[in-house]
């Protein structure tokens, strides 16, 4: 009985609970993380592919995705029963399917053939097989299984150049034609409208859309030209089944020989592939490329909502602590600022969606952009918006933490200044808020880990699928605040959900959702360390 | 507390005329009143003790912080460069008294000021004065050491720069004069651009008089100055004090008798927010005209 006591007294039990809670919430955060980092980054790795030789002699290529054992078949002879294996077999053009189980039972011979060549394709996903013909227009150059790969791999790189120049021409030059054009046929309306047109006027603004016509001509003439230089060799290719099928060389994306590959070239291609992710754009519908213009409007976003959120949230908390008078009514402010902080964010949208895109953004366009009605221009969701809205959204965690950071300067720091014959102003100015720094930049980290997450107030003020165009481009005036932008958050549950192939389009869910993690962390990172660097000056030796 | 209040507002007629008042005027209103004859005794026992011009003058002085009465009736004259100690058990309102003399007792929510204190004759509670005027002529140094986190320079020319004072050459200036005031110039000279809270906690404090020294004050305020130091650093601040009343007038508030016999020219006793005595320091600690007085300085108190 007095050991019992003695043992509750003691607090032993108390200690446990409390690191038992610990240790539970890292390993479950440690497992969402590693099972996240395992799944993103085993997407880069070029997998071996494998031959499947099947008791009725038919055969399947492809990388082992999965294998799953089946208990049906556990008995008194297989006491383990046996698996089936979930294989990536690609050649979705061939198959209509990319993915295929097959039951180890079945099997009858494995084989890892060197010479088989997977190849990303820019439409129908992965080819698994060997090239049998090389064409040039309609000359065959090479046939056979033995073709050196010297023969038409050099008509890839080529063909890597092409598309850049045509990417270039399509998004840059194009559209600075498509944006004059646009800024003169405006110009002539408006002057139409108000009916102050001269007819010398109205034949320059004429002329000049006409010319803007001829260099859209032009562009649009080499771009076929390059277009049919980038179908004028195409090699036929040959599935293991013995399918064959014709391809333009150019509407590959790379080509490897997994098998033959080793240890370090598979890693110069891990690399490679990572950052083609982080720096390309995204195909087939985001399930293939890469996430560029997500990552790019995720952290534009949050930085954007940042440069509002700060100010906005210390002059309000300054004004409530420092000014106000402390009383009932503070108080009430102060428990309204806290609750508004777990409002549901896409309460947060619906109001964005309602006050900033149709009552402000209308409003902006009946005003300054009336002449593209009733093609909105502000009055609808984009970049702006979207960061207002999160603003609003994550401006009573910078509030919060800027009262804190307030409360946390000794008054002797204020008095001293005070007694140097500095008002109040001043020393809020000079000492107050340089030392409440600290306590600012963790309302702003907080602010900032909530927002990056923050995808169904998005969905509704200016988040889109796939954004033609990004936020900042060489286009005056460079910033575009007004334009819909792509966001990693979304993109996830995009591709994750949305995605007509979900099982293809799994492995570019886990790079996401990495990368976001990542990002966070980043953004998280440099903010953290501003707010070391600033501690560290602000916080000295107490005597 | 109503009932004490009447009575204090019936007994006590406050003084409310602006402007200059005489000292023997407040000697005058003091005799008026019978139950302070000992004090009016001790005041002018004083000032022909000390025979030098006032330079802060109490009259009548009631505090509260809200209900709470913190002052009583206070009335004292502070002579010019001369250092003045208050010493008195904690809650005696000795501080508070302190922090009258620059109003930065205006900034406390509920706090209420009666009477009237006089600096230079003037009046410092009158609606028109300027409290952050009145901080540059009378300095402050607080008993928790305050230096700013800033650099060593930058803190002793917070106080210019609040003035508009901007040549960097002008401000080198006061900052080496103010240092050297302080005593702290060839300590820190190398370092005027690293952080002050590098410095040792003397060394601190040190530049805490310097820059409120920088801004040329008539009147250094020090509350508890030394209580956080060692000895060796408080010598030097208590050594410092005797030079620095030559240039201004100090009224130091200290919970160390010792000290205030070693550096006070006079010494005021309180108790409950009255004042008990005040006198000269040798005849407060020697022969001390009240029992209460005698009671403390002698260690028997309670």
């Amino acid at each position: 009985m007095k050991f019992l006591q003695r043992f509750f007294a003691s607090g032993t039990l108390f200690i446990w609970l409390a690191g038992g809670a610990l240790a539970c919430s890292l390993l479950l955060i440690g497992g969402l993380l590693t099972i996240i980092f395992i799944n993103g980054m085993g997407y880069f790795w070029p997998k071996d592919l494998v031959q499947l030789t099947l008791k009725d002699d038919t055969r399947v290529l492809g990388e082992i995705v999965d294998t799953q054992r089946i208990p049906e078949t556990v008995s008194a002879d297989f006491p383990d029963g046996h698996s089936r294996i979930q294989l990536k077999v690609g050649n979705r053009d061939v198959y209509g399917l990319d993915f295929r189980w097959v039951d180890e039972a079945d099997i009858a011979q494995r084989t890892w053939p060197q010479d088989v060549i997977a190849f990303e394709r820019r439409e129908w996903g992965n080819f698994y097989g060997w090239v049998t013909e090389v064409w040039d227009g309609e000359t065959r150059l090479a046939q056979g299984r033995e073709i050196e790969w010297d023969v038409w791999y050099p008509f890839l790189e080529q063909a890597e150049a092409l598309h850049r120049d045509i990417h270039h021409i399509e998004r840059d030059v194009i559209g600075a034609i498509n944006a004059d054009m646009e800024r003169a046929r405006l110009n002539l309306k408006v002057l139409e409208s108000k009916g102050e047109i001269s007819q010398d006027s109205a034949d320059i603004l004429q002329r000049e859309i006409q010319q803007r016509e001829a260099a859209y001509q032009e562009q649009i003439e080499r771009l076929v030209g390059l277009y049919e230089r980038l179908n004028r060799y195409r090699i036929t290719l040959v599935d293991v089944t013995g399918e064959e099928r014709i391809f333009p060389v150019g509407g590959l994306v790379k080509a490897w020989r997994p098998n033959a590959m080793t240890v370090w070239d598979k890693t110069l291609m891990y690399v490679e592939n990572f950052w083609n992710v982080l720096t390309d754009e995204p195909r087939e519908a985001n399930t293939e490329g890469g996430i560029f213009p997500a990552i790019f409007g995720t952290v534009m976003m949050v930085l954007v909502m940042s440069v509002v959120v700060v100010p906005f949230g210390v002059l309000a908390a300054v004004y409530l602590k420092e000014y106000a008078k402390q009383g009932l009514l503070t108080r009430m402010i102060r428990i309204a600022v806290n609750n508004l902080a777990g409002v549901p964010s896409i309460v947060f949208g619906v109001f964005g969606l309602g006050f900033f895109v149709y009552a402000v953004g209308g409003t902006i366009d009946q005003l300054l952009f009336s002449a593209s009605l009733p093609n909105p221009t502000f009055g609808t969701g984009g970049m702006l918006w979207a960061s207002l809205t999160l603003a609003l959204m994550t401006v009573p965690v910078v509030i919060v933490a800027t009262e804190e950071g307030l409360s946390a300067v000794p008054r002797e720091y204020r008095e001293g200044s005070l007694g140097l014959g500095a008002t109040k102003f001043e020393s809020l100015i000079r000492v107050v808020l340089p030392c409440a720094m600290p306590g600012i930049l963790t309302g702003l980290i907080l602010a900032v880990s909530r927002a990056t997450g923050e995808v169904a107030p998005l969905m509704l003020t200016g988040v889109v699928k796939l954004a033609p165009a990004l936020p900042v481009d060489n286009q005056f005036p460079f910033l575009h605040l007004d334009r819909k932008f792509m966001h990693l958050g979304f993109h996830i549950y995009d591709v994750g959900f949305q995605s007509p192939n979900v099982e293809a389009a799994k492995p570019m869910v886990y790079v996401t959702t990495l990368v976001l993690v990542l990002v966070v962390l980043l953004l998280n990172m440099t903010a953290i360390a501003l707010r070391t660097r600033m501690r560290k000056r602000y916080a000295g030796a107490s005597v | 507390m109503e009932i004490e209040q009447n009575f204090l507002e019936q007994s006590m007629p406050l003084v409310k005329t602006p402007g200059a008042k005489p000292l023997r005027l407040v000697v005058e209103t003091r005799q008026t009143d019978p139950m302070k004859k000992t004090f009016v005794e001790s005041q002018m026992a004083q000032h022909s003790l000390t025979d030098g011009p006032a330079k802060i003058v109490i009259q009548d002085m009631n505090f509260y912080y809200g209900t709470v009465q913190a002052l009583k009736c206070v009335n004292m004259t502070v002579p010019a460069n001369k250092v003045t100690a208050f010493i008195g058990p904690s809650g005696c309102g000795k501080s508070t008294l302190l922090r009258c003399l620059n109003r930065l007792n205006d900034l406390v929510d509920g706090a209420r000021v009666e009477g009237t204190i006089l600096l230079d004759e003037e009046n410092i509670y009158r609606p028109e004065v300027d409290a952050t005027d009145l901080r540059t002529r009378v300095g402050m140094v607080f008993q928790k050491i305050n230096p700013f986190p800033k650099t060593v320079w930058q803190n002793v020319a917070y106080g210019p720069q609040l003035q508009k004072i901007r040549k960097r050459a002008i401000l080198d200036e006061i900052v080496e004069t103010s240092l050297q005031g302080a005593g702290l110039w060839d300590e820190v000279k190398d370092r005027l651009h690293t952080s002050a809270l590098g410095l040792s906690g003397g060394q601190q404090q040190r530049l805490c008089i310097a820059r409120a020294l920088a801004v040329n004050p008539e009147v250094l305020l020090m509350d508890e100055p030394c209580s956080a130091l060692d000895p060796i650093s408080t010598g030097r601040i208590e050594e410092l004090l005797h030079t620095l009343k030559e240039r201004l007038t100090v009224v130091i508030v200290t919970h160390n008798m010792q000290q205030a016999a070693r550096v006070s020219d006079l010494t005021g006793f309180f108790l409950l927010g009255e004042l008990i005595e005040f006198d000269g320091t040798k005849k407060i600690f020697t022969n001390p005209g009240d029992s209460r007085t005698e009671d403390y300085v002698t260690g028997r108190f309670g």
